[in-house]
């Protein structure tokens, strides 16, 4: 039984004109305490849909289907009621942005006593103490616990937004573009924080991301995202060196290396969109490897052995090289 | 693994994203209060207008006595000077109309001009204009019209010019943050940086841009302006050879109206005067408020779910 | 290639840049001292026509300050400019018109950079009419083309009459370039020009640079990217705290950094190939405002190897011995 299993996630936003956009299709997933899994994917991809839906924390106008499993018990299936007690206590985020949505008005320190309050981990002096501490491990003298958010430089307060997040000791922490906005220098220093917290602390990251690089610096194993669904999930060693999804191969193809030969290439095309029926495989017209039952029939994501999985008509063809 | 990769002309048909120009239109058709607004004002606008023609008496006719009650011939009785109601209301809109967007007109003009070149040009234009700007608006409106009158004279011109130097000031301003906001816009900088005159910049890039705004805030202005004529008039510092609405409320006033209980002199032109400002304030509002993305707050609404049942593509999905 | 030998088209010489920190009413009677902002502490590079020349460093050390000071965008406070021989340093607005032309910016964000009530004809027109280029309308209308069609978006007639939220934002950043293309420049400076692009479409951006510069556009490409200047780029430029602390061709600076700061760098920057994790050298806090500029070299806080000497001399750029035109300012070399 995993830590966290998500099974069959699904999401629709409502659309005006009674249409509907199915941002997530049949995403799941699963993690084990102290392992870290990317979600990676472009923008739209539903990446940041998924997680929001982990959480119950989408809007309004969005309806979520699936299981999400937390130790084995479904913590969706009950509504808000279920899914409360377990937000910020098992399972805590760290926002796209987090680091800008802080209280400008209110010192780093007090919104961190305020989430400790909020969630009874402790009140008054022995939750001061608390948040000092908290500040302490993600590298922030817990002297500054004063200090206003302005005071702080981008990448302290990407730090303080970490340690909101592991106010309650979660089992698992959920990063959302973590080192987006950040310098590269920064970003190497928060990676490195997230790293020996989940060894530390024996927390499962779930880090959603873009940044291919970043995955592969940090974590065990990734899913790609693409229109909505995983295409493609294995350890991160064979993602690159043994794709299995013509996707997985041409995003790395696009990305610069450092020192890699050759220059990176675009994939041509848009992602298709996702308030209209997709036929056949939703990569199909930017693949360069597509084929006649690649416009007919949707891939279904396959289990391919060695903790491997894709979603892609190719693999089907023995010994076919993706 | 080389690809050789063009990014095609691919166009996604898009769902159109509300372009700004179309917001006007767009809030009138959607939202009931400015169509509400919209319709009453074009109403009392198309009676003011037609009023030579559709009119059912002549203005100055007498044709009963001295605040004859309302009859069937007369559904709003008669004045003091013994002319139908209903006559002198529709011409008394057309002046009180014509007074409210003359002086909307010149508070638009001198107010749009300064708020663009403040908003503009910053600095210590901007310093110069907005501490003029805040002289203005301390100024008294009635002692000043007061003052007027009694120097050049009461009419119609001076009523308008009085008006509208005092109202601009409120469109200077909102025009100004405005054309602050939209200078820092990268497309503008952009243009500068091409070499594009500050001319062809406003005119091209910011003017367009504040439109649906400055649109908005002269619909609220007619309002204000509107009240302001009626409120002059009542104190007798407009025009006496012409009869605007709040000119009628004035002889009405003078009249011994009300202690004669002719409650028809007095309370038509006063409902008409505050339904046209209630018009011009709905259609303004929903205007304004269209413009205005941070009123909508769904995101601020307290967490549910709504749970679908299980879909599932199949036994190997996942 | 150029005509004009090997002069460079763009050659820039102790370039000064301060912006005045606001001192408030309060400060000003108290008579507090002006303090500065050093954006740019002086520098000095070129670009060549057919060059790509990165200027890549962390948020603060001065590279778009550099680029907005080149194209006279900002005033310097003291330095040489010189673009294409000419001395363009103290040029006044009237004189800068002609420039204008030959020296485009492209802009980070291509959700912004475009007016979204022009269509991409009237976006990409726009600079003819401004310079009051290409004759007549339907000549005009034959540059647009063009223009389109050099940034790949085919055929033109598809996209003339579609407006900015019609198209992607890899597709936006294209009409944006051929707006800058239709003047014919001679220079391009790209502020960040891919960094707010998806990952898939950001390579074909870069590739339709490069092209321009093989036809012989000059270009000074500002980012943050190592990996996208590593790959793109001709040169590179490293800066810190608005000085150049490394210089030269990017294969050398890449392959064979010297700069402690350039190493640093380079060792975290994360790399595709899980099996590739060289031992990364994480520099311990952040850069320090450029207010307050370190005393003798700049780096000397966070530097690994820094000696007590490093507090009170700051190093000039001199050339390293690996036989390319490779230059660094540290005095441990």
């Amino acid at each position: 039984m995993s830590l966290l299993t998500a099974e069959d996630l699904n999401v629709w936003f409502d659309l005006d004109g009674g249409r509907e956009l199915h941002a997530v299709q049949g995403v799941g997933f699963s993690l084990e305490p102290g392992e870290r899994l990317g979600l990676v994917g472009e923008s739209g991809c539903g990446k940041t849909t998924t997680v929001l839906g982990l959480l119950g924390l989408l809007p309004p106008s969005a309806s979520i289907s699936g299981r999400v499993l937390l130790n084995g018990v479904d913590i969706v299936a009950g509504g808000e009621e279920t899914m409360r007690p377990h937000r910020w206590v098992d399972l805590a985020i760290v926002f796209q942005g987090a680091m800008n949505a802080l209280n400008p008005v209110k010192t780093v320190g007090s919104q961190i006593v305020e989430v400790l309050e909020l969630h009874e981990r402790a009140r008054g002096r022995d939750a001061r103490a608390r948040t000092g501490e908290l500040l302490e491990s993600v590298g922030i003298p817990a002297n500054r616990a004063e200090r206003f958010p302005h005071e702080f430089s981008g990448g302290m307060r990407q730090r303080a937004a970490i340690a909101m997040a592991l106010a309650c000791s979660p089992s698992i922490l959920i990063a959302d573009e973590p080192t987006t906005a950040l310098d590269v220098m920064v970003q190497a220093q928060i990676l490195e924080l997230l790293d020996s917290l989940c060894r530390d602390f024996g927390l499962a990251l779930l880090l959603v991301t873009h940044d291919l690089p970043v995955v592969a610096e940090l974590c065990d194993r990734a899913a790609v995202m693409y229109a909505g669904e995983i295409v493609e999930h294995g350890p991160m060693d064979a993602l690159y060196h043994e794709p299995r999804h013509p996707y997985t191969r041409l995003l790395f193809a696009a990305t610069p290396d450092l020192h890699g030969e050759g220059v990176p290439a675009s994939i041509p095309g848009t992602p298709p969109r996702l308030d209209q029926p997709l036929v056949g495989c939703p990569f199909h017209t930017r693949c360069d490897r597509a084929f006649a039952r690649c416009t007919e029939e949707r891939p279904v994501l396959k289990e391919l052995g060695d903790d491997r999985s894709a979603a892609c008509h190719l693999n089907d063809v023995v010994a076919e090289v993706v | 693994m080389s690809v050789v990769l063009q990014e095609p002309a691919a166009l996604d048909d898009a769902v159109p994203v509300r372009s700004r120009r179309g917001i006007v239109w767009e809030t009138v058709k959607r939202r009931p209060s400015a169509l509400v607004g919209a319709g009453l004002l074009a109403l009392v606008i198309v009676g003011a207008v037609l009023a030579p023609v559709l009119a059912p008496y002549d203005l100055h006719e007498q044709v009963g006595p001295v605040f004859g009650r309302p009859s069937w011939s007369h559904p709003l009785g008669l004045d003091d000077g013994g002319i139908d109601m209903v006559t002198l209301l529709m011409w008394g809109a057309r002046i009180s109309l014509v007074v409210g967007f003359a002086a909307t007109f010149v508070s638009m003009v001198i107010g749009g001009a300064i708020g663009v070149t403040a908003g503009y040009f910053g600095g210590k234009v901007d310093t110069i204009l907005m501490r003029i700007t805040d002289y203005f608006l301390v100024i008294p409106d009635v002692p000043l019209m007061i003052i007027v009158a009694a120097i050049w004279g009461p009419s119609l011109f001076h009523i308008v010019i009085v008006i509208g130097i005092l109202l601009w000031t409120s469109t200077a301003r909102v025009i100004r943050a405005q054309v602050k906001s939209v200078r820092e816009r990268v497309y503008v900088k952009r243009a500068r940086s091409l070499g594009a005159s500050h001319m062809r910049v406003v005119l091209r890039h910011v003017l367009p841009q504040v439109a649906p705004l400055l649109i908005a805030n002269t619909v609220l202005t007619i309002a204000v302006a509107i009240f302001d004529e009626t409120a002059l008039a009542f104190l007798g510092l407009s025009d006496p050879s012409r009869i605007s609405l709040g000119k009628m409320i004035e002889n009405a006033f003078q009249r011994a109206a009300i202690s004669t209980g002719a409650w028809w002199a007095i309370v038509p032109p006063g409902v008409l005067v505050a339904v046209i400002i209630l018009a011009c304030s709905l259609l303004g509002g929903a205007i304004e408020d269209a413009l205005n993305p941070r009123l909508r707050v769904a995101h601020l609404s307290a967490r549910t779910f709504r749970l679908r049942p299980l879909v599932g593509r199949g036994p190997e999905a996942l | 290639m150029s005509q004009n030998g090997n002069r460079p088209l763009i050659a820039v010489e102790d370039l000064v840049v301060r912006y005045p920190v606001a001192r408030g009413l309060g400060g000003m009677l108290a008579r507090r001292p002006q303090r500065f902002v050093h954006a740019v502490e002086g520098i000095s590079f070129s670009v060549k026509r057919g060059e790509l020349l990165a200027l890549v460093g962390e948020s603060g050390c001065g590279k778009t300050t550099t680029a907005q000071a080149v194209l006279r965008l900002v005033e310097p406070v003291s330095g040489r400019i010189e673009f294409d021989g000419g001395d363009i340093t103290t040029l006044q607005s009237r004189a800068l018109r002609p420039l204008r032309r030959r020296m485009q910016l492209i802009y980070q964000d291509p959700y912004e950079s475009l007016d979204p009530r022009l269509s991409v004809r009237a976006a990409v027109e726009e600079p003819l009419q401004i310079h009051g280029l290409g004759g007549s309308k339907t000549e005009r209308l034959e540059r647009v083309r063009e223009a389109l069609s050099v940034v790949e978006l085919n055929p033109p007639e598809l996209f003339l009459e579609r407006y900015p939220h019609e198209l992607s934002g890899g597709q936006r950043q294209r009409v944006a370039i051929a707006a800058s293309v239709v003047l014919g420049p001679d220079l391009l400076v790209a502020d960040e020009p891919v960094s707010m692009l998806d990952v898939s479409v950001r390579a074909g951006i870069l590739n339709l640079l490069d092209r321009l510069r093989e036809d012989g556009l000059g270009i000074l490409m500002i980012t943050h990217d190592l990996s996208t200047a590593a790959r793109f780029a001709d040169r590179i430029a490293v800066m810190y705290l608005g000085r150049i602390v490394e210089e030269g061709p990017a294969r050398s600076v890449v392959g064979n950094p010297q700069h402690p700061y350039t190493k640093a760098l380079l060792s975290v920057v994360p790399r595709r190939d899980p099996r590739e994790r060289s031992k990364r050298e994480i520099l311990s806090g952040e850069a320090p405002d450029a207010v307050r500029i370190p005393s003798g070299c700049r780096f000397h806080p966070r530097c690994p190897i820094a000696i007590a000497d490093c507090k009170r001399i700051d190093p000039a750029l001199e050339r390293v011995g690996d036989g390319a035109d490779h230059a660094a300012a540290c005095i441990r070399l």
